[in-house]
Parts: structure tokens; sequence; C-alpha cells
């Protein structure tokens, strides 16, 4: 679980990050915030089919992103990944085209929200079916060491869930094998849905079993986005100079529902979630950085009252574009003339 | 060299195995990009040697001995070809294609269409299928119709040495992924003559292998053969039957059945796969909908009845599979329906 209160407490552990580096991984987790809540506020509204949310995921998202190296690296995410995905380059606004599906949306409005993809930003498509993307980043990390792109690296996430499936397994056992620049990032959040740890494993530290696999493992604290970021940083560099893959695990708690058609109180109770809020790592690196003299608090007002402009601003934008045509179903299957529907 | 040239290259004499071989060498020298990837493929050159020594060659950064794990296999080849490599995933026979079901049909078949053309997935997944060769209930399957429900593969089983290369090389050469189906029993046992060098057949073109004017037959792979043979057989009694081989099962050449079958007005439709949701399914139902009133026999489908697969005792693998006498027989009598 994630440390005391009293550990997070002590002097501010820096790992080389600069006050603007700590800014920028401070404002990303409040605009997945406020992203995520926007998304759930739509579909209340019901201007939205379905809305997804990494809450409690800030921390360790953005400190994941801020050890990716944009332009040269390979981010092959899953679908709760909101805050690695603006943390590489997408913008609030393709979020919202996503969260619309809207037709300048990467996929064409064809893909659930949260299923992201962009070629510019290094950033896989991926589906909604778990572990698949996986072998994929092995793939890419195969690609890249085939080449020679030393100095590359494919950082690749799943949630605690996925690890059970064949194919993380198949791919983690190859990417040791081959010695690839993959890093696989487990984020932690006890949940599968509906399925406690207890359910999904008998040993609930999944990075023991790096040993298995012979590459190096590591747990850290999901909700500290500068040990984070330190972590995966280590790990991402050990994989672009030839040091092989590692498995990294970040503990966290998913503090919403799995989605906006799921409700966690069937399955979890109230007094859990709270107990885990206590720990939310928002409001928590905003004290460490204030009281670390980072910013001051009028910085974190100006920051805040920004990013809930920038989020309106994505929002309306977003929301005034059309729809993709309803011909568009016809495109992009494959290269080509032939059209198998005729 | 063009499709066009092909006719005047010069030829030599391979079987299926070699002309497979032969494509896959020709493919490797000519691009870095072309890796190939599945179990045994390296060290052991392939369970039917067909990329014997490749490794030597070409070194086992493109040659790769996979762990047995299917599923990643095509699932590490798609991945490769989505960051630009040109992979050849191999699985080692048909049956064992299962695991990696869902990186064909959910992952590989979607991925240009799930990000609008942003990425795309050139991959070839080669695989031997099919029976006659005593492989029992997991070494002798026919896998075609798994798979030709789902837009965004296409799917080719080529039986002719010349197709085998033609197809691969169109396979390899595809900006999209193709499942190339390779029957086991016409490795060895087809020869025939190969052009020299570098030249595709369009995926989706059917091949008329026989004219005749009063049955049509379309059928693929092994049985194409045994379907010629039969219809061999009855000129001797006067009847004149179109062979088409399929070559191609998805995009699948209506055209061509449809122009045969509106010239013979009859069409028999055999293959080794079950009879149900089998690909014969398919051709009856369009030929149905586009040409029924050209027709002068009710369609006939000669397939494999619906039991999981041919048994390993031979009197079990007869009963499963259709032999040239049977095919004679049915072309028989809707030649005097």
């Amino acid at each position: 679980m994630a440390k005391s209160e009293t550990q997070m407490r002590r002097n501010l552990e820096r790992h080389g990050l600069s006050d603007e580096q700590l800014k920028a991984m401070f404002r990303n987790m409040l605009l997945q915030r406020q992203l995520d809540n926007r998304g759930f506020q739509l579909n209340r509204q019901g201007k939205v089919p379905f809305a997804l949310g990494s809450e409690g995921h800030e921390a360790l998202q953005a400190g994941a992103a801020m050890a990716f190296h944009r332009g040269k690296d390979i981010l092959a995410p899953y679908y709760r990944d909101l805050g690695l995905a603006i943390g590489i380059g997408l913008t609030p606004y393709e979020i919202m085209l996503s969260i619309f599906a809207r037709a300048d949306d990467h996929n064409g409005g064809r893909q659930f929200p949260n299923h992201y993809s962009s070629k510019r930003a290094g950033l896989m498509s991926f589906s909604s079916i778990l572990a698949a993307h996986i072998p994929h980043a092995v793939g890419a990390a195969y690609a890249m060491k085939y080449r020679n792109e030393a100095g590359r690296a494919v950082l690749v996430t799943c949630g605690d869930g996925t690890t059970s499936e064949g194919e993380w397994h198949e791919s983690m056992n190859y990417a040791a094998v081959h010695k690839l620049p993959m890093v696989m990032l487990v984020e932690n959040n006890q949940w599968a849905i509906s399925t406690p740890l207890s359910l999904q494993m008998a040993e609930p530290n999944i990075y023991k079993r790096a040993e298995g696999y012979g590459m190096p493992g590591e747990q850290f604290d999901g909700f500290d986005p500068i040990v984070t970021y330190e972590v995966v940083n280590r790990a991402m560099e050990r994989a672009r100079s030839g040091g092989g893959p590692s498995l990294i695990e970040g503990i966290c708690y998913r503090f919403l529902a799995h989605s906006t058609d799921d409700n966690d109180m069937t399955y979890r109770t109230k007094d859990e979630v709270s107990e885990n809020r206590k720990l939310d790592p928002v409001p928590r690196f905003e004290r460490r950085l204030v009281e670390a003299g980072v910013m001051t608090p009028q910085e974190v007002d100006d920051m805040k009252k920004s990013v809930l402009r920038e989020t309106n601003e994505a929002t309306d934008a977003a929301e005034a574009m059309p729809y993709p045509d309803a011909s568009d179903l016809y495109k992009n299957l494959y290269e080509g003339a032939w059209q198998p529907w005729q | 060299m063009a499709i066009e040239s092909v006719a005047t290259a010069s030829k030599h004499i391979l079987n299926n195995v070699e002309a497979v071989r032969e494509t896959l060498y020709e493919a490797m020298k000519a691009d870095e990009r072309v890796i190939i990837l599945g179990e045994d493929v390296g060290n052991r050159g392939n369970v039917f040697l067909i990329t014997k020594d490749f490794i030597k060659e070409f070194g086992a950064q493109r040659v790769i001995d996979t762990p047995i794990a299917e599923a990643s296999i095509v699932g590490i080849a798609v991945g490769m070809a989505m960051e630009g490599l040109r992979p050849i995933a191999e699985i080692q026979f048909a049956d064992f294609i299962y695991p990696s079901f869902n990186q064909i049909v959910g992952e590989a078949a979607k991925i240009r269409y799930r990000s609008n053309g942003e990425y795309t997935c050139p991959l070839v997944i080669r695989t031997p299928y099919g029976g006659g060769v005593r492989g029992a209930l997991s070494h002798s399957v026919s896998i075609e119709a798994l798979f030709y429900h789902v837009p965004g593969l296409k799917i080719v089983a080529p039986s002719f040495p010349a197709d085998v290369k033609g197809l691969l090389n169109a396979a390899i050469d595809d900006p999209d992924p193709v499942l190339f189906l390779e029957h086991k029993k016409t490795y060895r046992l087809i020869k025939g003559e190969v052009p020299e060098g570098h030249y595709t057949i369009p995926i989706g073109k059917a091949d008329v292998k026989k004219q005749g004017t009063q049955l049509t037959v379309v059928s693929y792979g092994l049985y194409v053969h045994w379907a010629l043979e039969a219809a061999q057989a009855l000129e001797q009694d006067g009847m004149s039957v179109e062979v088409i081989d399929l070559r191609s099962i998805r995009p699948m050449d209506r055209t061509a059945i449809l122009e045969s079958v509106r010239k013979t007005r009859k069409l028999l439709i055999i293959h080794e796969d079950n009879k149900f949701g089998g690909i014969g399914a398919e051709i009856s139902a369009m030929v149905a909908e586009e040409a029924l009133f050209d027709l002068d026999a009710p369609i006939r489908r000669l397939c494999a009845p619906d039991v999981p697969a041919m048994g390993y005792a031979l009197p079990l693998e007869e009963e499963y599979m259709s032999s040239p006498a049977e095919m004679a027989e049915a072309m028989r009598e809707m030649v005097r329906f």
C-alpha cells in the first residue's frame, strides 16, 4: 500500500527534477482530474454515452510520463492512461474529441473514449481486450533493437487485472529472452472491475514475478509522482542503454467505479474507498510543493484556474465539432479499392 | 519482374514446399524489414524444412525461434508490423492457431480500421493446413471458415507452385494482414513450373484450371487437384466440367464464379472443410442472390461432414475426406440433372 502521511511529509526528494518539471507533473495531475470529472459530468448530462476515469492514477501517470522521451520512446498504454496520454503530448482538445466521438478524433470516432492512438506522439493504437497490446509492445521493442536504435525504449502499461492474461506472461517471457528495450509498468489499483487482488492472484506482489522471467522487478508508491518518475526513469534508461526489460509495479487505487456503467458499491465498501481517498495524491502533492516552496498557494490557485479554463475550452471546441459522416463507416478497412461490403 | 512478363520468364520445376521456400528466401534477400518468426523456424528450419539454413544466411535476429506461444507469435508480429517491419509469422500447424485467434481477429484485422488509417498491420501469417496425411484431430484441420467472416483480413490458399509463389509475394507486399494457407498434402505431392524472380499474382483472383461447359466446380487447396483428376476422367464420358481454383478465399473472386456459372448453369462446390458455415455456404448464397435464375440445377456442396475433424485411423480419415471418385460421382449427377 501507499506510504504513510508522515513518510510523505519528509523533505522533498526531487531525484533531479527541476521546479518546472515538478510543476508540469502537478499540472498534469490537475488536468487529469479535471478531464476525468468532465467526462463523467458529460455522461450524467446525457451528452456522451460512456466515460472512464483514472482518478487515483494521477501521480503514477504524471511521474511515468515525465520519464518518457518524446519523439523517441513509444508508449503502449491501456484504457486508464489519460495522464500518460496528455503527459506525452496529447492535448485536452484531442481527449475531448475522443470523449465526444467526433470526426477529427484520431480514431475517427470509432473507438471508446480513452482508447487513444497517435503516431505523432508515439502512442500505439490499442483495443479494449486486455493484454492484447503487450505483445505489440514487445514487437515494437524488437523492431527498435533489430534496427539498433539505441536510446529508444517502449513503455507498456496495464492494470493489475491484465497480469492474469496469458499474453501478459508470454510477452514478459519473450521480452526477457531477447533482452528487449521495454518497461512493463503495472498500475496496480487493487481492483479488476469487481474482482479484488485476492481473487486474482495468490501472491499479491506482482513485481516478484520478474525474477521468474529473469529481469529486474520493483514495487513503488504510485501515489508519489516523484518516486514514480525515479523508478520509471531508471527502468527506461536501463532499457534504452541495452540493459533489457524490467517489471515495475506502482501501487495506487481506483477511486471511481470502473466506468460510468459500473456501480462499485455493489462489490466494495464506502469505507474502503474513503480510507484510500485520504491518500489522494493530488492534494498531497499540492501540499508538498507548497511546503517545499516550489509553488506558492497563489500559483496553485492560478494553475487550477488555468486547467479549468483549458478543460472548458477543449470541451466547447470539441463539442462544436461534427460527428463523423455515416459514410466514414466504410473508410480505412483496407488499402486500395476492395470494398467487401459491396 | 511484373506479372505481365512471367510468361516469358525462365521457369523451373518446384514442389509447393520449394515454392514457399524460394519465395521466402527471395523476400528475405530483397528487404531487410522482412523477418520470419515462429516455432522451430530457425535451427530446425521449420518442421517441413521450408526455412532450412535461413538462420545461417540471415541470422537469428531475422529468423526467430520463438517460445511455444502462438498468441504472442502473432501478437509480437503485429507490433513489429505496426512499427515498420514486415514480419512473416508462422503457425507450425493450422490446428495451433486457436490461441492466436484474438490477435488475428481482434487486433491485426482491426488496426487500420480502429485507428482510422493512422496505424497499419502489414503482416503475413503462414500456416500449413489440411488432411490426407494421417494428421488426426490436431494436425489436419482446415481453419479458413473461422477467419473468412472477418473484414480486415485477407485469406489465400493456393495449391499450385506458381500460384503459391505469386500469391505469397503478393501477401508479403500487401499493406494489410494476410492469412496464407498451405495445404500440407500438396507440399511435396504437387510440382509445377515456377517463374524465376519476383512476380505477384493479385490476391482476390480465381483461376480457371480447366475449361468446361456443363458444370462449374469451385474448389481450393488439395481438392482442386482431385477435382481436376475427376473432371479429366469425366471427359472420357463426354462430360465437360469447368474447374475453378479459388486461390483467394477473401477477397473472393465473385466475378469469375458468376461468369462460369452463367455459362454452365450448374454449380458444385467442393471443399475439405466442414459443410456448415463453410466457404461453400457463402458461395452458394452469393450465387443464389446474383444468378438464381441462370441455374438449371440446385447448387450442391460436397464437403466434410460436421464432425470435429478427421480421425487418425485410416477409415476415419477416408470417411471424412472426399475422394476423387466421390467427386466424379457428384459431378456426373450434376451434369445429368
